[in-house]
Parts: structure tokens; C-alpha cells; sequence
């Protein structure tokens, strides 16, 4: 893809800011996607209609509201601390938009070729905790700085189960490399799980091996606990603590209108798809389709590569849809429940995951 | 070594998503450990019981379609059986049965508004709507009975306002039919929640004779345990003619009388509502609903405390009349206002979280509370 931008435009340059550029695209079309998707989604599981106002059954709802918000007046309290005030929306939709940098989103894209693709978003992520504990306390407001306590002793403590789950999977696929080490490339990840949908890793992995049959278990079992402490991590039902309205009226964004209240919007959406593209990336053979090419049986290279971006697409918007299905049907866990959750279950749990996937690895 | 924490003042209202109205809650909390609620009361304060005052005692009714706005049919019922308790009327058979259904589904009205926005309180919206889309039945059978939907000025000193629609009867039973197996959806969407469970049981635990020295009535007493309810232990206008149960809480999932059993015994009585309908649509006899309305409506000089079991709980009328054409006081006991009076003892030591779980359960409406 770089190769190809640096044909067409002769520089460098131009090339990494196009290449760079093109996750912003992305997501703020998948966000406007994703937008209408929740409010239709919530629509009908509501026995109701969602938007039918704007455009064909409401296709430009969000357009519309999007248009509304950049419109609205940019309200700013006088006893807050402006610079972080300012700051805080900008650091937690960076925070979002740094982790798609090492996404795969199809074998001949990818933002940034990183061996420890996993860890550089795993620690990036951390920045979105920054922005909302600035949000919060520049807010000087009560209820902002309850949610963002909470939000970030959450996300913390969230990230405990999910480094533990992403470690467990990249144990088995040092069972596939060719040096025999684990990797912590997203690319080379989804490039083990190819071919067929019998080789993603939430089934244990490529082959036909006896290991592969006693590690099937317990790949579900990490996909399940990667499941609750991601949606934990997004700050989705049941774990919308922070924002939970009927408490904190919104959280730790309470005081934010206009832009910047959209840049908070944003980067949810954009953390949900993210999550959710790691999970497709770790468990579902990433942009691999389960069913094989119609390029190559058609004999047409250039077909491949948008039919690998076509599937990590619709893998990644599934796992928001179910995120968003679990929203509008379950109640929200209590904050200190939310702790019991993490650090009684899924840490434990994780961990005895962890050590019989190594074990069984090792066999 | 201890470390000096200062407890934070948090305001929690009026204009706040869970506070059920204009209801302002000053909290002190301790992190997020609540230390003391103090509610601030009267922010939708409209003066009804002075206007009554200066009103005739017809022209009341309608400001008592304003209290408890969720149970107007019933403010409405406890009112014109005081006057006319006060007057001596005897009311028509097919007066009484009609009333006894309206009332009887404007509690399962209610207790759906009840069940919903505590499921919103909790977190989970979609039971909310499921819950405001069959309440919307009710309310179109009251639509087409008198042509309002919340406030309704149905009932009338001696009779009502409108007779039934020809087509009341089999659309009520149509509804009985349609609601039933709604509850059910209900209890496996929330009730049984694990969710749902994990955040309610042994929340706000009101034992049995705090509750009693408290004055709490309704279904927040019967879910501590005790079977109290003036359909069976006062009973006024026909409620003695009807065969159904008094649910109370059981403690099911965790201690009696905590915020679970106070959301599951609203759940229980829906049905025994039903039931009461059920028997009564079958009943009723024909007749003119509005002859035995008096033309000058003008009690003689006494006084009378009129109580009904209101969905929240004992609401009482006590007027007196001097014997002119307007009431010279009429005073209400509020059961929302009365209950609400336990929020500090249940809140103390739970979380934020939990205060509104317990404000919740309830349930109370600031119409009453203020008046």
C-alpha cells in the first residue's frame, strides 16, 4: 500500500500522510455507521422504530446530528481548568485513533508495521485513562470526578485480564511460527489463522493436532473473559459505571457541549470498533476470510485484499453489534461489583487459563 | 496512621435523570459510601390543599387528578367516596363495579411506570418500553371511557362522568389476555436478572416495625413482610366481593423487605389486579351510571377520613365541611410523601448507587409529595 501510494504521488511524504490519514476515514464513517446501527439496533429490540426522519428509514440521522453539533455553542465554565479542560477530549479520541495505527485491516494495509503491534496498543490505549481523569477533575464537578475515578480504576483494572488473555494467544502461536517464538504481531497473528475458518485461534488454532483439540476449551474460555474485560475497557453495559446516567447524569463528560462533547462520542465508538477488531484480530482470524477468496478462484490479485478489508469490516462490526445488543438488554453492575468481577473472577480465571494453555503449548 | 478524609456534599437534583421529578437530594458521602440523605421537598408545591378551599366540592376532583399523577383514577376514588360518605349517597351497583376496574387498572397502570423507570434506574432500558407500551393500552381504554389519558376527572360525587364504551368490556378482556404472559417476559428480562438480583437484594433492608413506626403503607410495607392492605382490612366500596391474594415480600432471593422484594411484590400484584378485573368485567350489571348524582353537592357540617389503598400505598382524604358549597379544609395523607421519609435510614452506609436503586423502589411520585 505504501509502495503503491509512493507510485501514484511521487513523495514520500504525501504517501505516509495519505496512509496515515486513511484510519481517520475509516473511522468516522464507521462511526456514522455505528451510530445509526445502535440507534437502530435499540430501535428494534425496543419494539419501536429508531430514527425514520432524516434521509431513507433515518440513513442520515447522524449526518444530522453531526451537523447539529459542530452548530452548538461550546460551553466552558468559568471554574474550569481550561488547559486540561481543553486538552482531555483531544488526548482520549488520540488515545483511539494511535491503537488503529497497528490494526491489520487487510494484508496489504496496515498503519504501522510493528513487531509488538499488541503491546503498542495495549499501552496506547492507556492514554484514553489520562484524558478522562483530566476530564473529570478540570470538570470541577462532582459527578464528573465520581465517573472519572471510576472510569479509571476500571480501565486499570480491566487491563489485568485482557493482557493476560492476549498473552495466552500469543503462546499458541508460537506453536505456528516459523521460529518456534510467539508473536506479537497483529499481522503475522491473522497470517496464522488463514485459509479457513478451522484455524482461528478461538478454536484452538491451525491444524488438525491433538493439541489443538485440548487447547479448544480454553481458547473459548479466553475469548469469553476478552469478551467481559473489553467491554469493561469501552465503559459498555453492564459495565457503563462511568457514565451510568441514572447516577452520574453522564459522567465524566457531563460538563462538555458541542465539539468536544463529540470528540468524547468519537472516540467511544471508535475504542468499541477497536476492541472489537483486536478480538477479530486474536480469535477470528483477523482479516482472513472463513470461506476463502473469490479473487483467487476468479484469478483477480487486486479482489484479495479488499476482500480481506470486507471481512475484518463486517468481524469487527458484529462484535460492536453484540456489544450493543448486550447494552439494550442487561442492567448495569454495581461499581464495587465491577471490581468483584474483575479481580475474584476474571484475574483467577485468566491466569489458570493461562498457565494450562502454556502447559498444553509446551506439550 | 489515619488518614483525614473530608466527606463531600453532593447534590443529587432537582434536575437529575433518577430523582423521579423535582426532588432534590443532598447527600454526604464518604467516597462513594453514603453518610446521610437529607431530601428537599416542594419544588412542584401548587397549594391544593388550600385551593380546595375555595373550590365546590365537584370542582376538586380534578386537582386531585394532579397529586399522584400516575393513579389519578384512584386520587380520584378516595375523594368522591369521602364526599359521599359525608352526604349519605348510595351508589348505583354498575357505578361501583366500573369504578372497581378502573382503579383496579389504573394500579397495574402505575406499577408498569414503576417497574419501568426502576429498570432505567438500574440500567436497563429496554424493559422500560416493553412496560410503556402495554401501559399504553390501559391508557387508551381510559381514552376511550372518558377522553383523557393521565388526568382523567373520571369518577364523580355519586357517579361518573361517562359510561362505559359498548366496546369496554371485550377490549378489557382482550388486554387481560394480551398482559398475562407479559409479566412473564418481564420476570426472565429483569426480575430474575442475576444483574438485576446482584444489585437489589439485600439493598435497603426496611424491617418489618421500623417500617410500622415509620407510617410506610402500600406495597413497600407488604414487601417487609406484613399483610396489610385496606382492599381486605378496610374494605370500602365492593372490594369485599372479589376472591384475590395480598402479595408480600419473601425475602426470595434475599432478606425480606429489601429493594428486590419491594420491585417483586409491584410484579405479584399486577397479576392479583388482573384477577380483580377479570372477576368484576363479568359483573357488571346494567344500569344509569350518573343517577344517583345530587344536584347541589352541599354535605351537611361533619367531618370524615376516607382512606383507599392507593398503588403506593394508604392515601386518606380527611375533610370537614361546614355545610356550605366548598369543603372548609380537606387535608391528604400522601403515601409517597410518608414513605419517603425513610430514605435516610434505608441509604445510610450504601454506596451512590445504591441510592437511587432505593429511591427507586419506593417509588414515589413528587405530584403527591408536594401537592
Amino acid at each position: 500500500m505504501h509502495q503503491l501510494l509512493e507510485e501514484i504521488f511521487g513523495s514520500e511524504l504525501i504517501a505516509i500522510i495519505i496512509a496515515s490519514s486513511l484510519p481517520l476515514i475509516f473511522i468516522t464513517v464507521l462511526v456514522i455507521f455505528a451510530v445509526l446501527l445502535e440507534r437502530k439496533v435499540a430501535g428494534h429490540m425496543q419494539d419501536r422504530l429508531g430514527p425514520m426522519r432524516v434521509g431513507y428509514h433515518g440513513i442520515l440521522q447522524t449526518i444530522a446530528d453531526f451537523f447539529k453539533l459542530i452548530q452548538k455553542e461550546d460551553i466552558v465554565a468559568d471554574t474550569t481548568d481550561k488547559r486540561f479542560f481543553n486538552l482531555a477530549p483531544v488526548l482520549v479520541f488520540a488515545g483511539s485513533y494511535a491503537a488503529y495505527a497497528a490494526l491489520p485491516f487487510s494484508s496489504a494495509y496496515i498503519g504501522s508495521r510493528i513487531d509488538l503491534g499488541l503491546f503498542y496498543i495495549v499501552a496506547i490505549s492507556s492514554l484514553v485513562v489520562a484524558g478522562i481523569l483530566m476530564a473529570g477533575w478540570s470538570s470541577n464537578n462532582k459527578y464528573s470526578l465520581l465517573g472519572a475515578m471510576r472510569s479509571a480504576a476500571q480501565i486499570v483494572s480491566y487491563e489485568i485480564p485482557t493482557v493476560l488473555v492476549i498473552l495466552s494467544m500469543v503462546m499458541i502461536s508460537a506453536n505456528f511460527t516459523v521460529d518456534g517464538k510467539g508473536t506479537l504481531s497483529l499481522m503475522e497473528i491473522s497470517e496464522i489463522q488463514t485459509s479457513s475458518f478451522w484455524n482461528w485461534f478461538v478454536l484452538g488454532g491451525a491444524g488438525f493436532s491433538l493439541s489443538k483439540f485440548l487447547l479448544l476449551p480454553f481458547t473459548m474460555a479466553a475469548f469469553l473473559i476478552f469478551l467481559i474485560s473489553s467491554l469493561a475497557e469501552v465503559n459498555r453495559t453492564p459495565f457503563d459505571m462511568p457514565e451510568a446516567e441514572s447516577e452520574l447524569v453522564a459522567g465524566y463528560h457531563t460538563e462538555y457541549s458541542g465539539m468536544k462533547f463529540a470528540m468524547f462520542f468519537l472516540a467511544e465508538y471508535a475504542n468499541m470498533f477497536a476492541v472489537s477488531a483486536i478480538a477479530a484480530a486474536i480469535f477470528f482470524g483477523g482479516y482472513q476470510s472463513p470461506i476463502g477468496y473469490l479473487g483467487n478462484s476468479l484469478g483477480i490479485e487486486w479482489l484479495v485484499p479488499i476482500e480481506q478489508f470486507f471481512w475484518f469490516s463486517v468481524k469487527g462490526v458484529f462484535f460492536v453489534f453484540v456489544q450493543m445488543w448486550l447494552r439494550w438488554t442487561l442492567p448495569r453492575v454495581r461499581v464495587d461489583q465491577l471490581m468483584t468481577i474483575c479481580w475474584k473472577y476474571l484475574i483467577p480465571y485468566a491466569f489458570v487459563n493461562l498457565t494450562i494453555i502454556g502447559i498444553i503449548s509446551l506439550i | 496512621m489515619s488518614i483525614k478524609t473530608e466527606e463531600l456534599v453532593l447534590n443529587m437534583g432537582p434536575q437529575h435523570p433518577s430523582t423521579h421529578g423535582v426532588l432534590r437530594l443532598e447527600l454526604q458521602i464518604e467516597g462513594e459510601v453514603v453518610r446521610k440523605v437529607t431530601p428537599h421537598i416542594g419544588y412542584l408545591h401548587r397549594c391544593f390543599e388550600k385551593h380546595a378551599e375555595a373550590m365546590t366540592y365537584p370542582q376538586v376532583i380534578p386537582y386531585t387528578d394532579r397529586m399522584d399523577y400516575l393513579a389519578s383514577m384512584y386520587n380520584n376514588f378516595g375523594y368522591v367516596l369521602g364526599v359521599e360518605k359525608l352526604m349519605g349517597i348510595e351508589v348505583p351497583e354498575r357505578v361501583q363495579y366500573i369504578r372497581v376496574i378502573m382503579g383496579e387498572l389504573q394500579r397495574i397502570a402505575s406499577h408498569m411506570v414503576a417497574l419501568g423507570t426502576y429498570g432505567l434506574d438500574i440500567g436497563a432500558f429496554t424493559p422500560f418500553l416493553y412496560l410503556f407500551r402495554d401501559r399504553e393500552k390501559i391508557l387508551s381504554l381510559f381514552e376511550m371511557t372518558c377522553g383523557a389519558r393521565l388526568l382523567y376527572n373520571y369518577m364523580w360525587v355519586g357517579g361518573l362522568s361517562h359510561d362505559i364504551h359498548p366496546d369496554f368490556v371485550r377490549l378489557t378482556k382482550e388486554f387481560i389476555t394480551y398482559f398475562r404472559p407479559n409479566i412473564k417476559e418481564i420476570n426472565d428480562l429483569l426480575t430474575f436478572n442475576k444483574i438485576f438480583v446482584d444489585r437489589t437484594a439485600n439493598i435497603g433492608i426496611l424491617p418489618v416495625d421500623t417500617a410500622i413506626n415509620y407510617g410506610i403503607t402500600g406495597p413497600n410495607l407488604r414487601a417487609s413482610g406484613f399483610k396489610f392492605d385496606l382492599r381486605k382490612n378496610d374494605p370500602y366500596s365492593i372490594y369485599d366481593r372479589f376472591d384475590f391474594d395480598i402479595p408480600v415480600g419473601e425475602g426470595m432471593v434475599g432478606t425480606v423487605g429489601d429493594c428486590w422484594d419491594r420491585f417483586y411484590v409491584r410484579v405479584l400484584e399486577m397479576e392479583q389486579s388482573l384477577k380483580i378485573v377479570e372477576q368484576a368485567i363479568d359483573q357488571i350489571p346494567e344500569g344509569d351510571v350518573q343517577s344517583a348524582i345530587p344536584k347541589r353537592i352541599k354535605p351537611p357540617v361533619g367531618t370524615i377520613y376516607q382512606r383507599v389503598e392507593n398503588p403506593r400505598g394508604e392515601l386518606g382524604y380527611f375533610i370537614i365541611s361546614d355545610g356550605t358549597l366548598n369543603p372548609f379544609r380537606v387535608k391528604v395523607r400522601a403515601p409517597s410523601f410518608v414513605n419517603m421519609m425513610i430514605l435516610d435510614e434505608l441509604s445510610r452506609g450504601h454506596l451512590v448507587a445504591d441510592i437511587v436503586a432505593i429511591l427507586g423502589s419506593i417509588d414515589i411520585v413528587l405530584g403527591e409529595i408536594d401537592r
